[in-house]
């Protein structure tokens, strides 16, 4: 992996809750598990062992059940919570060692956050909130509102200004969450289940604002879920974690082809493989023309289904967004592919 | 099996000698501090004695049009400025009006003094554990002990007048409006807390930008006990020479004039009255962004 292209790393992150927490970490790292753990010593187990690397510019989907430590991991990478041991590296400078005038520095100008209850100040109006990582760093009021505005249009806001955040439904005051973190002009944006507490079609329609919003601006997001669908949707790469630790680390596709253990099979089980596996990922390897249509390597199955289904018998040809052609597709591996692999079961019913 | 029947309690030369060690030692201290004490309460005694005259001296149309004026800013109702308006004349007809301008005075000191000293000692507990351990015990003493028990060493010290009376009004008031800073402050969204520290806001840009404004409709709940324990205690402050309604109902009680105290005591119901549906009105219309809903 191009390692100056990672603008985070995790390397070696443990987090126990409880008291005794030190001697309780010496038990992990020889390897006692989180029943375990907190049986002998009343502790529990958040993180164990993460290793992570956050590329810049991409999406990075973490993962998990609830209670996985999801949460948990997200609010180390901005300390909200401090870590039993470990580090996390930004641009090569070690999170951890911030003294606290640095830390404030560093929140103010390198990372924001959205939150899962939105967490809006209810005695601010939009633009308060909006303009409020400016207007604690002493920016005068006419700059900061000036920004606030600007973003408060970008979600689409425009005239809720001097409303407060009780008078508006969820999707649009997880709006104002999402124009609040965008306006401090962070490079990082940390997103807790930001989409999680919002009903199917809202969610839908802010995973299509973020996923334009970062077409322009190309942020480091980190985002949290416990959603396959919005997962791979929007995630470059994707992360599992299962009590505590990290399971499965990759590109999306891989997930689906290759699950790394039950608990990811568990995961991608009820999803629509037709509708998430790309044409890339089972795709047969030649650089010559197939006699059917051509398309690119992103296509989802569905999609080539549909295209085929006009000539059975003629493969798919299969190019990259360069127009190279890089594979092809016959019917049957299409239906091989969109087929569920035996390890996960038949679950056929009726 | 003496022991079993009778408690086996001091002697009682024993609990003589205690006492007077007690008594004489605090004595003692009066005798040393006393002085040096009642100087350091000098200013207050000055502003109090200022603050009555000018509310005795300030002809009564400008006091009642300014208290009106306060009752509407207070709350926007028209029913309680009329209220206000009625009761004020009334009080006035009755020959209570100097009393009540006194009582006024000392209750808007007290209340001050008690907003001053308490919401700083709100905000300290809210935010230590340790703190807030050492100041609850204080305050539940000064809630439960009969105010009269304070009294004693209160005018052994500074004898009878007004600041001891100010003294023993401020013990008694002040204890809701620390529980309820406190109370309210802790009470704020851990959610949006994280939000402010999230976005690398500072201890006092939180405590002032987020926990105070959030916490302001339960300060002002207490603010609002404050005051009525403040008045609750006018009588009792009236026995170590504060003036106002209080003294009437204390001659009342001694000599059985039921009119004077029954007049008095209403004077002070109807000043406790306006004072509560003000503040209240007032605390309901900054939470105004709470109540208004979607739709």
């Amino acid at each position: 992996m191009d390692s100056k292209n990672i603008l985070i790393k995790v390397n070696q992150l443990y987090k126990i809750f409880g008291d005794g927490d030190k001697s309780a970490l010496d038990l992990v790292k020889d390897g006692m598990g989180k029943d375990e753990l907190l049986e002998k010593s009343n502790c529990v187990l958040g993180l164990n062992n993460i290793n992570l690397n956050i590329k810049k510019g991409k999406i990075q989907v973490v993962m998990g059940l609830s209670g996985s430590g999801k949460s948990t991991l997200i609010r180390h990478l901005n300390r909200l919570i401090e870590p039993t041991s470990g580090e996390i590296l930004f641009n090569n400078t070690n999170i951890l060692n911030l003294n606290s005038k640095e830390l404030i520095q560093f929140r103010q100008n390198n990372m924001s956050m959205v939150f899962q209850k939105f967490a809006l100040f209810p005695h601010k109006t939009v633009l308060q909130n909006v303009g409020y990582g400016l207007a604690i760093q002493n920016i005068p009021k006419n700059e900061w509102s000036y920004k606030a505005q600007k973003w408060i249009k970008r979600v689409g806001l425009d005239g809720y200004e001097t409303y407060y955040p009780g008078q508006l439904s969820g999707g649009m005051q997880q709006r104002v969450g999402l124009a609040r973190a965008l306006a401090t002009d962070a490079e990082i944006l940390l997103m807790d289940e930001a989409f999680s507490a919002l009903d199917p079609l809202i969610r839908s329609e802010m995973q299509n604002i973020l996923l334009d919003l970062q077409n322009e601006l190309h942020k480091t997001i980190i985002f949290i879920t416990h959603d396959l669908d919005e997962a791979l949707k929007i995630g470059d790469r994707i992360a599992i974690l299962r009590d505590g630790s990290m399971v499965q680390d990759s590109d999306p596709q891989e997930i689906i082809m290759n699950p790394a253990d039950e608990y990811v099979s568990d995961f991608i089980k009820d999803i629509n493989r037709a509708r998430v596996i790309q044409a890339k990922s089972i795709m047969t390897l030649t650089n010559t023309k197939s006699s059917g249509a051509t398309v690119k390597e992103d296509m989802v199955l569905e999609d080539i289904l549909q295209i085929m289904s006009d000539a059975p018998s003629k493969p798919v040809t299969i190019e990259n967004a360069k127009g190279k052609i890089t594979g092809k597709i016959e019917m049957v591996n299409l239906i091989e592919g969109m087929k569920r692999p035996k390890s996960l079961g038949t679950n056929i019913t009726g | 099996m003496d022991w079993f029947f009778n408690f086996p309690d001091m002697s009682r030369s024993d609990l003589r000698e205690f006492k007077k060690t007690v008594d004489f030692a605090f004595t003692d201290f009066s005798r040393t501090y006393g002085q040096g004490i009642e100087e350091f309460f000098e200013p207050l005694l000055m502003f109090l004695v200022w603050f009555e005259k000018l509310f005795i001296n300030t002809p009564w149309p400008v006091i009642i049009l300014s208290i009106l004026l306060i009752a509407w800013i207070g709350s926007r109702s028209i029913l309680i400025v009329v209220g206000t308006f009625i009761s004020f004349m009334l009080i006035g007809y009755f020959g209570m009006w100097e009393d009540t301008m006194s009582t006024l005075a000392i209750i808007l000191v007290a209340t001050f003094l008690c907003i001053a000293i308490g919401i700083p000692l709100g905000i300290a507990m809210a935010r230590s554990n340790k703190v807030q351990a050492a100041i609850v015990p204080v305050l539940d003493v000064m809630q439960t002990i009969p105010s009269f028990v304070y009294l004693i060493p209160v005018v052994m010290l500074l004898g009878i007048g007004k600041v001891p009376g100010l003294i023993a009004v401020c013990i008694y008031a002040i204890p809701p409006i620390v529980r309820l800073t406190n109370l309210g402050i802790r009470l704020v969204d851990k959610d949006v807390l994280e939000a402010a520290d999230s976005f690398g806001a500072n201890y006092w840009q939180k405590l002032f930008g987020v926990q105070m404004p959030l916490a302001l409709p339960t300060i002002f709940a207490g603010v609002n006990q404050t005051i009525m324990m403040a008045l609750a205690m006018v009588v009792i402050a009236s026995m170590i020479g504060v003036k106002g309604l209080g003294l009437p109902v204390l001659r009342a009680i001694s000599n059985q004039y039921l009119a004077l105290g029954l007049m008095n005591g209403l004077a002070i119901v109807i000043l406790a009255i306006i004072f509560d549906r003000v503040t209240q009105k007032f605390g309901l219309r900054m939470q105004k962004y709470r109540n208004e809903g979607k739709d």
